[in-house]
């Protein structure tokens, strides 16, 4: 009998072989080792060199697709690949550095980030619906149980069992969408989809792809299918919410822009989702915004406005075009960067001057506690302040560009009420931004505010970020350039 | 063109940044040294200007010292910055009145010290940025940017209110450009370019789309002027901020909304111009009247300037919307005057706060004889915002209502009697400082001191130069100002034909 090994091509997936073998590497190593801050480091070192093969790939010839056809390594996965690896990296230094200091440092996190991480990448490489569902569950597993990493606390808790309750409901959702797809067309294959539907009309495949879009929608936080998000947002340690505030939602991004313009490719079939995409943006942005708006605590705050954030990025895809989707590319890696430091900060200063684990120590994360922050500690409060500015789109900063990019989509492809719903939110989020700004800054110290303690990988990492955030904003000439290289094909 | 065989104005932007890294590396506690590197730099950037001026070519309408390098190519946005007829005189009216702000603020500010300089070198980077720029999206950023100095300003270094006042300062700006981010990208995909020199020669752009990109652009820089209803950020700001803040804000920022219509408004959507003009005219009108009678009631002689600024702001947007040559060229200079007048008022008003800290007139009274030197300075500046004959105020103010009488009569009046209420509150606040009974509570007020001086001395010596010899600015706007003036003409003309 003859036994046919299937050509698998793992060569154009290394960047990922390499994320799950150090995940691997760390799940086991931490039975042996002690020192689990050195598991954070091989995690690191995993991570960077994923990102040094995946961009020695990018200057490569093309590659065959790989799993028989069902995912690719062309430059929309790279970039993402970049996104997530850049969100790990950052994730990795920032967790360094506020783990051990709430008592929760433990070597199979750096594991389950590391597995999260790899399905991401799936997402974004996947061409297939059953892997885009793989790497969807791979990702979504290993972030349930970081959600709920801190089991001490009941918020955690509650995050975690939140998450994975909505999350299985979304996936569900996302897998009858499928089974619908494949019914109507006979195929999972994203391409072959949209080669089936061509001239559009088939119910079946409307109703597979309205359910996706919920399942997606889940995922990426949109309104109205975000309420898991304020509290596991703020329930999870907050180098998780880092995390995933970013890496989920790119990932939930990659995979939804990829079935959108494959499957239902404009400009035939995007009368199919558009309008409906267009609605989500709107609905996203403005209660993410208005519901900041309200807030007492940072933490919950930024956790608002990363839903706002999820609008914006709509926007891009409701423009369905070329444009639309690299100014998405741009946001999220801006968003990456962005929105991690202003998470770092709140870490940093959560539970300082608490002694050990002591889970009622006080969180230190309402808005009051950054009064006088900058005088507390200069370098801190700028970081933040540039991490906010940015997250308002204020320019010379790369949340500016990346707001201009998505706007300038949306008026391209007719959407200038889209465009102006936009501007008009970044004018709500300003004052609840300007809010915490003004509280660091022209606000005095209150008395019983403890010293704070920064550990250098923090200060890495903040450092990263801030300097990301500044440059891209002055020179976002080479970052616009390559998500102009990373479209599909 | 650049006649300079280097990037003047791009040397001119960065250096302020270049003084704010020094300054930012200089320890925290010598303040003498970050005082002196700061003023220094504003200084240096002060007279590395005024080749702008003796090297401007008379009689050239367009931008000169141009500079265009590509930015971010793929967007096709440019890094494309001149000056032309009108830009010329801000810019340089900017690097005067940073300097002055900085030796203003010498002893004023005593928190925080390094910060302070630090923001007021990045303020006069972000304001000469707005008024030399040539692209849509440079111009925006700069806009922006001008934002946060400002707004950190009157936050951490303002009196008792001052973070309501930044915030609501902070707000109305950004919340007021937000629309003309949308437009600014409306016509840049229209056009196919954000390049304004480009556009101006490319964009047709129907009417109803003009009416509407129009108001997103006026929306924005109505706020800035202020223009009444939109002002009332304007007081709450002024009276809040520190001196040398009012000083920038009222001397430079409130220009970069006038300016605005000049250089985009009015130049892209000659259409909306015509249709949103008249409204905005009257709008103009009803400013200098209001502020003009609330000014009369004002107890705190600082909110009385405040006020004075929203009515004379008035006079230029009636300038400019006189639509003719005379109402523009007056507009121009009108700006410039404001800006030397009314910085030298709260300078001089700064002065008084600093020793006695009130700003009420009821606390002065009768110091004239104490302090000679300042009762002289306070007057000229007061008699040059009235509008005296031989103070360059007369010659702003007179262009304009010519120009404005020309095209409406009616406004003309309106505005006149404005003039008539400027010196009636202003003589009334001198009157109350200065003159009448001794106040004993002002037995110690010294008289200003020589630091003082050099910092008002220039502005009151421009009091007199532009008064007399108004054709230095005068020959050097009218060719720009022209030009703008028949080219809205013309399309304003081409569109009433085509219908």
């Amino acid at each position: 009998m003859d036994i046919q090994i299937p050509y698998l091509n793992f060569a154009a997936l290394l960047p990922l072989l390499i994320v799950v073998v150090t995940g691997i590497i760390v799940m086991i190593a931490d039975l042996f080792i002690a020192d689990k801050r050195s598991l954070g480091w091989v995690s690191l070192i995993g991570v960077l060199l994923a990102a040094a093969v995946g961009a020695m790939q990018q200057g490569m010839p093309g590659f065959d697709p790989a799993f028989q056809n069902m995912a690719v390594t062309d430059g929309y996965a790279h970039f993402f690949n970049l996104i997530f690896l850049s969100a790990a990296a950052l994730s990795i230094l920032v967790a360094l550095g506020y783990l051990g200091r709430v008592g929760l440092q433990k070597g199979e996190y750096y594991a389950l980030l590391l597995f999260s991480i790899a399905g991401m990448m799936m997402m974004a490489a996947a061409t297939d619906l059953i892997l885009i569902f793989l790497g969807l569950e791979t990702m979504s597993m290993a972030l349930y149980v970081m959600a709920a990493f801190n089991r001490n606390q009941r918020a955690s808790g509650e995050a975690g069992i939140k998450y994975f309750l909505m999350g299985s409901f979304a996936s569900a959702f996302f897998l009858y969408g499928a089974a619908l797809l494949y019914g109507a067309t006979g195929s999972a294959n994203l391409s072959v989809i949209g080669g089936v539907l061509g001239g559009g009309g088939n119910p079946i495949a409307l109703l597979g792809l309205g359910l996706l879009l919920i399942g997606f929608a889940f995922k990426i936080a949109a309104v109205p299918f975000h309420w898991w998000t304020p509290d596991v947002y703020t329930g999870s340690p907050t180098s998780v919410t880092a995390f995933m505030s970013v890496g989920a939602k790119a990932a939930g991004f990659a995979a939804l822009l990829r079935l959108l313009m494959v499957s239902f490719p404009p400009p035939t079939l995007a009368g199919d989702w558009q309008a409906a995409i267009a609605v989500l943006a709107v609905l996203t942005m403005t209660l993410g915004n208005i519901a900041a708006l309200a807030q007492k605590d940072v933490k919950r705050m930024l956790a608002y406005s990363s839903i706002a954030h999820a609008g914006y990025i709509l926007l891009g895809v409701a423009a369905g075009s070329a444009a639309g989707i690299s100014a998405a590319l741009f946001y999220l890696l801006a968003y990456t960067f962005m929105n991690i430091g202003a998470f770092a900060v709140i870490g940093a200063l959560e539970r300082q001057g608490a002694v050990g684990s002591n889970p009622s120590a006080t969180l230190r994360t309402g808005i009051k506690d950054y009064a006088g922050l900058a005088s507390r500690n200069v370098w801190l409060a700028l970081g933040m302040a540039i991490f906010l500015l940015s997250l308002t789109g204020f320019p010379p900063l790369a949340g500016f560009w990346g707001k201009l990019y998505l706007f300038r989509a949306a008026v391209q492809s007719n959407l200038t009420w889209l465009a102006v719903i936009g501007v008009l939110n970044s004018g709500i989020a300003a004052y609840y931004y300007l809010n915490v700004i003004v509280q660091m800054y022209m606000k005095p110290v209150s008395d019983e505010a403890p010293a704070i303690n920064l550990n250098l990988v923090t200060q890495v990492a903040l450092g990263v970020a801030a300097l990301f955030t500044v440059i891209v904003g002055l020179w976002p000439s080479p970052v616009i350039e390559m998500t102009l290289r990373s479209l599909f094909g | 063109m650049n006649q300079l065989g280097f990037p003047i104005l791009s040397t001119l932007l960065v250096l302020p940044v270049i003084g704010a890294l020094i300054v930012l590396f200089i320890p925290n506690k010598q303040e003498k040294l970050i005082k002196s590197v700061t003023f220094a730099t504003t200084l240096a950037t002060l007279l590395l200007s005024l080749p702008l001026y003796f090297s401007f070519v008379t009689g050239e309408a367009g931008f000169q010292f141009e500079e265009n390098i590509p930015w971010i190519p793929g967007l096709g946005i440019n890094y494309h910055l001149g000056i032309d007829g009108i830009s010329l005189f801000i810019v340089l009216l900017t690097t005067l009145l940073s300097a002055i702000a900085v030796l203003s603020s010498w002893t004023a500010i005593k928190d925080r010290v390094k910060a302070y300089m630090v923001l007021m070198l990045l303020m006069e980077t972000a304001m000469l940025g707005v008024f030399v720029s040539l692209d849509l999206f440079l111009f925006y950023a700069f806009w922006e940017a001008s934002l946060i100095p400002m707004a950190f300003l009157i936050g951490v270094w303002g009196s008792d209110k001052r973070i309501y006042a930044a915030v609501k300062f902070f707000m109305y700006t950004f919340v007021g450009s937000a629309l003309m981010l949308v437009a600014a990208i409306y016509v840049y995909l229209q056009g196919g370019t954000s390049d304004l020199p480009a556009l101006l020669d490319a964009l047709s752009l129907s009417t109803n789309a003009q009416i509407w990109l129009f108001f997103a652009f006026a929306l924005a820089f109505a706020i800035k002027v202020p223009l009444f209803p939109l002002h009332t950020w304007l007081p709450a700001a002024h009276v809040q901020a520190p001196t040398a803040g009012s000083v920038i804000l009222a001397g430079v920022l409130l220009k970069m909304g006038t300016y605005g219509y000049l250089r985009f408004a009015n130049p892209l959507f000659p259409q909306g111009m015509a249709f949103w003009g008249p409204l905005l005219s009257v709008l103009a009108i009803i400013g200098i009247i209001y502020a003009a009678l609330v000014a009369l009631v004002q107890e705190d002689v600082k909110s009385l300037v405040a006020y004075s600024s929203v009515a004379h702001m008035g006079y230029i947007m009636l300038g400019i919307f006189s639509g003719g040559l005379q109402g523009t060229s007056g507009a121009v200079m009108q700006m410039v005057n404001h800006g030397l007048s009314t910085g030298a008022l709260f300078m001089l008003v700064g002065v008084l706060y600093e020793q006695r800290h009130t700003r009420l007139m009821s606390e002065y009274g009768g110091i004239f004889a104490k302090v000679p030197v300042f009762g002289a300075f306070f007057l000229i500046s007061v008699l040059a915002s009235v509008g005296l004959p031989g103070l360059n105020g007369f010659v702003g103010e007179f262009v304009i209502l010519i120009g404005t009488f020309k095209v409406n009569a009616a406004y003309a009046a309106f505005a006149t009697f404005g003039i008539i209420l400027a010196a009636w509150y202003l003589l009334t606040a001198v009157r109350r400082v200065m003159f009448g009974p001794f106040n004993p509570a002002n037995e110690n007020l010294k008289d200003m001191n020589a630091r003082e001086i050099i910092a008002a001395l220039p502005l009151v010596i421009f009091f007199f130069v532009l008064g007399i010899f108004p054709n230095l600015i005068f020959d050097k706007v009218n060719p720009t100002t022209e030009a703008l003036v028949n080219a809205i003409d013309s399309a304003q003309t081409t569109a009433i034909v085509e219908r």
